[in-house]
């Protein structure tokens, strides 16, 4: 006899996105995405201070998430994705 | 005077054992339905009734016998030499639909389907009312029947629609257009069971499985839509239905009554104040903790006794686990994945108990909360997943009691982590008892704990013993003077961050803690939901 069992899932397909084109140079405008855990400012700081010494043609904006423990708010990934080129996200402890 | 309220018998068409249709109702005629099935004594004993009332009222009155297996059928027939109609109903729809929970079951309606007369098991006095009042609608004589040779009654037997596992499919069936999740097939060599662990639905451990006649049954337990979105869970913020709390609810192993906490639970944990997205997904081990309050602790038998924070009861065990497997299977929270404790703890399978309200001196914690008492309440707090043990066999009033208590609740986090948040305290009633013989309330209960773990800024610094600790830039300090040194900060930012029940049992001088994670608005803050009970 055929056993039927309902899906506990979401049923959602998960969407499979590109990576985006390679063009072999950094130019243009870097997020560096501090996300508020202990001692993540001093990663930051340290590639900042490596990016503008071999990358002098890159604007670095910095960026902090409110706290470690909640996705980023809409407004900050919006302000992210219209101001940046690249991210860096910084996951440190 | 015409009856506006009469509720007619439910409509069917069956085939008989001529290869014709039976069709009910409306009909040409008056019907006599007659119940039976091939294994009951009791319906063996009616046949020769059935057959009689063919013979004398059949040109008059439709007289069908309805059987309940197409083998059982084949065979009444023949043994009692029947030539009323006998209509299969081995898919027991019409048996179902009628209601019946025994056969014989006897029912004779009028041609519209007005229900006149009915009866179960065997009634000699039921049948001779009944075959006076076929010859009163028929006009026909009645036939002599020797009625001393059939016994005063005899009990029917039970109907097979409402057999174990039958009752739920022909529910379930009756019912189906209320589902509207995703059905799958298994294939016939498929074992259910293997099936559910190779598509990582489960905790680890095995689940029922989640046919739609368990679903079905599971959704008896609301009076909400199936199709109602509850929540949006993290991390994947997908909407769950109902039917799909249903669905998990089932595979925790819960009963329908328990459906509510299940949904009160996932309501409170997917808030922003709760953040459970941050709860699962941080490296620290946390989890929901849920607790139970209001009379529904009763009703669903919880246990907030011996053990109450252990195993061995359904509704503690399933309802905990229920709301983790939809977070899991619907929000997406997997270990490994955006779950990603470093450690884990073995509350993460399910963390759920009551407290113990009538053992307490102090009013509940949902009345404490703004609750009614008599309102069944559920309150979620995201902390660490499992809970530690605090002796103290020895301490006779509640000012050593409960100093001794706040010294244990040092090792939460770290010794050395001062001003942090919620934890949930567990007191026992053995260490109630203590603390109600001096009269004292909850609100001297956290200002004790707060006096004891009080410590110098000068104990709590990172140092080269212990690099664990406080900062001075996080104190807002550059260069202390020794008197700032010497400023005390108690364990707690706040004495209401100490959450306190009382459950546990009446023999043994131990409290518990469940230990906090980041707490508050950069964190989690417990969250109370009432629950919305079918009955």
């Amino acid at each position: 006899m055929k056993q039927v069992i309902i899906d506990p899932t979401d049923e959602r397909v998960p969407l499979r996105r590109m990576l985006a084109a390679r063009s072999g140079t950094i130019a243009g405008r870097v997020a560096l995405l501090d996300i508020a855990k202990p001692r993540g400012d001093v990663l930051i700081d340290r590639l900042a201070e490596h990016l503008q010494d071999r990358l002098p043609g890159v604007e670095i904006n910095r960026y902090r998430k409110p706290t470690f423990t909640k996705p980023a708010p809409d407004e900050l990934r919006r302000r992210i994705a219209e101001e940046s080129d690249f991210v860096i996200e910084a996951l440190a402890d | 005077m015409a009856d506006v309220s009469t509720n007619y018998l439910p409509a069917f068409e069956l085939g008989d054992s001529s290869n014709g249709i039976a069709r009910a109702f409306p009909c040409a005629r008056a019907v006599l339905l007659c119940f039976v099935k091939e294994d009951c004594p009791t319906c063996g004993l009616t046949m020769g009734l059935i057959e009689a009332a063919h013979i004398s009222f059949g040109a008059l009155v439709e007289v069908w016998a309805i059987g309940q297996d197409a083998e059982g059928n084949a065979k009444l027939v023949e043994r009692h030499r029947l030539t009323a109609p006998m209509l299969d109903d081995s898919a027991l729809k019409v048996s179902f639909a009628y209601g019946l929970d025994t056969v014989p079951t006897i029912i004779l309606a009028d041609s519209r389907g007005a229900e006149i007369r009915r009866f179960a098991g065997f009634g000699r006095d039921d049948w001779r009312e009944m075959f006076a009042e076929l010859a009163r609608l028929s006009g026909a004589d009645s036939p002599s029947i020797d009625w001393k040779s059939y016994p005063e009654s005899r009990p029917g037997c039970g109907s097979k629609s409402v057999e174990p596992g039958i009752a739920e499919r022909l529910d379930a069936e009756a019912r189906g257009d209320k589902l509207t999740a995703r059905r799958i097939e298994l294939g016939d060599a498929e074992d259910v069971f293997e099936f559910m662990f190779e598509r990582g639905l489960t905790d680890g451990l095995p689940v029922v499985p989640p046919t739609p006649e368990r679903v079905m049954w599971m959704l008896t337990g609301t009076r909400r839509d199936p199709r109602d979105v509850v929540a949006t869970v993290p991390p994947n913020l997908a909407p769950v239905t109902v039917e799909k709390v249903a669905v998990n609810a089932v595979m925790a192993g819960c009963r329908p009554e328990y459906l509510p906490v299940v949904i009160a639970a996932l309501e409170a944990v997917c808030t922003d104040e709760f953040n459970i997205h941050g709860v699962m997904a941080t490296t620290w081990g946390a989890t929901p903790v849920i607790v139970v309050s209001g009379p529904i602790r009763h009703r669903l038998g919880m246990n907030m006794g011996m053990m109450a924070l252990g195993y061995g009861t359904r509704s503690n065990a399933t309802i905990g686990r229920a709301l983790k497997l939809v977070i899991r299977n619907v929000g997406g929270a997997r270990p490994g994945e955006i779950e990603r404790s470093t450690l884990g703890a073995i509350g993460k399978f399910t963390t759920c108990f009551a407290e113990w309200e009538e053992r307490s001196p102090w009013e509940p914690l949902h009345v404490e909360r703004g609750f009614k008492k008599e309102e069944s309440v559920v309150t979620a707090f995201g902390l660490e997943a499992g809970s530690r043990q605090i002796a103290d066999q020895t301490s006779r009033t509640a000012r050593a009691l409960v100093g001794s208590l706040g010294l244990g609740l040092e090792a939460c986090w770290h010794p050395k982590q001062h001003g942090s948040g919620e934890i949930l305290l567990i007191i026992s009633p053995e260490h109630a008892d203590t603390i109600a013989r001096d009269k004292w309330n909850k609100a001297q209960v956290r200002a004790r704990i707060q006096e004891v773990t009080s410590r110098p800024i000068r104990e709590l610094l990172q140092d080269d013993d212990c690099g664990e600790g406080i900062t001075l830039k996080a104190l807002g300090m550059t260069n202390p003077t020794e008197e700032q040194l010497a400023q005390k900060i108690p364990k707690f930012r706040r004495p209401e961050n100490i959450n306190i029940i009382v459950a546990g049992g009446d023999a043994g001088k131990f409290s518990a803690v469940f230990a906090g994670w980041v707490s508050g608005p950069m964190g989690s803050s417990s969250v109370s939901r009432r629950i919305e009970e079918a009955i």
